[in-house]
């Protein structure tokens, strides 16, 4: 080894040294791969609920939602969203241990915490903001203002893990904003947020930087 | 050349105590045990590299009693960052001369 890939090695050496203990950088990308597929099944479920619903005459028109919509559409939703967070986030931790593992990282050390804490503020506050939107039956401007906060929340994060996360984080609040000027689009807007980028996104980074190293 | 060869730092030729540094650098303070699995390396030999780096006045040294256990942690002192910066600089300039 000459003395110019002596210093190339040692730069890249720190470099990689401060992103290790000021990052958390086992996120792994099949993770949102996951994600985007729950919540297509997710979407997908809710829609054919919503189908069964107006073919017996429960719903009149799904696009101008009544605003006295049945408590049980409310709760099939709700419980949708749930068992799909559930999901991806199970998945999450199972494939980020494994990458974890795989690059003899530990797992959850403070980078993790200063990850979540930055990641849950914004979206607690949109989670409550959404809740506060259903009470005043604005239900158009759920599913866009998710896409919103969750955006808000990743490029929040982006701080204390892998950089590329911010640009997802912009492209799901572009989304989120185009949602509230389409309303009643906002299945079709969340699909696209909540599947597709996340497909996209995770498979980028899957095949960038756990694809050529395994 | 030999200058350049001059201001590589003697201090940092170690990858344990380029590693400390390196974290210290975007850390506000690592505690032991981070630094340990961070940098996979045994207490006694990460022990050694950091008194070195502490005797040449690159970082400072924090103990505070945790219930009845110590915990250690270190910070860079101005000194230390500095020289760490010049140890970056001699790196590049190193690079850019041979291309």
């Amino acid at each position: 080894m000459n003395e110019k890939e002596q210093s190339l090695q040692q730069l890249r050496d720190i470099k990689m040294m401060m992103e290790r203990s000021s990052r958390f950088i086992s996120l792994s990308g099949l993770s949102g791969v996951f994600a985007g597929i729950f919540a297509l099944i997710g979407a997908a479920v809710f829609y054919m609920y919503l189908n069964t619903q107006m073919a017996s005459g429960y719903l009149s028109i799904a696009e101008s939602l009544p605003a006295e919509v049945s408590i049980d559409y409310l709760t099939f939703g709700i419980l949708d969203a749930a068992v799909i967070l559930l999901l991806s986030i199970g998945f999450g931790i199972y494939f980020t241990t494994r990458k974890a593992k795989r690059d003899g990282l530990t797992i959850w050390d403070r980078n993790v915490g200063h990850l979540l804490i930055h990641l849950s503020i914004p979206l607690i506050a949109g989670g409550l903001f959404c809740l506060i939107l259903l009470s005043y039956g604005l239900f158009g401007l759920v599913a866009p203002c998710t896409l919103l906060f969750y955006g808000l929340a990743l490029l929040n994060a982006s701080k204390y893990t892998l950089d590329e996360i911010k640009w997802l984080g912009i492209s799901e609040i572009v989304l989120g904003l185009v949602g509230c000027i389409y309303i009643g689009y906002g299945m079709t807007f969340w699909c696209i947020g909540f599947g597709v980028l996340h497909i996209v996104y995770g498979a980028f980074m899957y095949f960038r930087y756990e694809h050529k190293q395994h | 050349m030999k200058h350049l060869i001059d201001n590589i730092n003697k201090s940092f030729e170690s990858r344990v105590r380029l590693g400390v540094m390196s974290s210290l650098m975007v850390n506000e303070s690592i505690d032991f045990l981070t630094l340990k699995t961070l940098l996979d390396v045994t207490d006694g030999n990460l022990a050694s590299h950091i008194s070195a780096l502490e005797a040449e006045g690159f970082l400072i040294v924090k103990k505070e009693f945790v219930g009845k256990k110590t915990k250690t942690s270190y910070t860079a002192t101005k000194f230390g960052k500095q020289a760490f910066m010049n140890h970056l600089k001699a790196l590049e300039q190193l690079i850019k001369s041979q291309k």
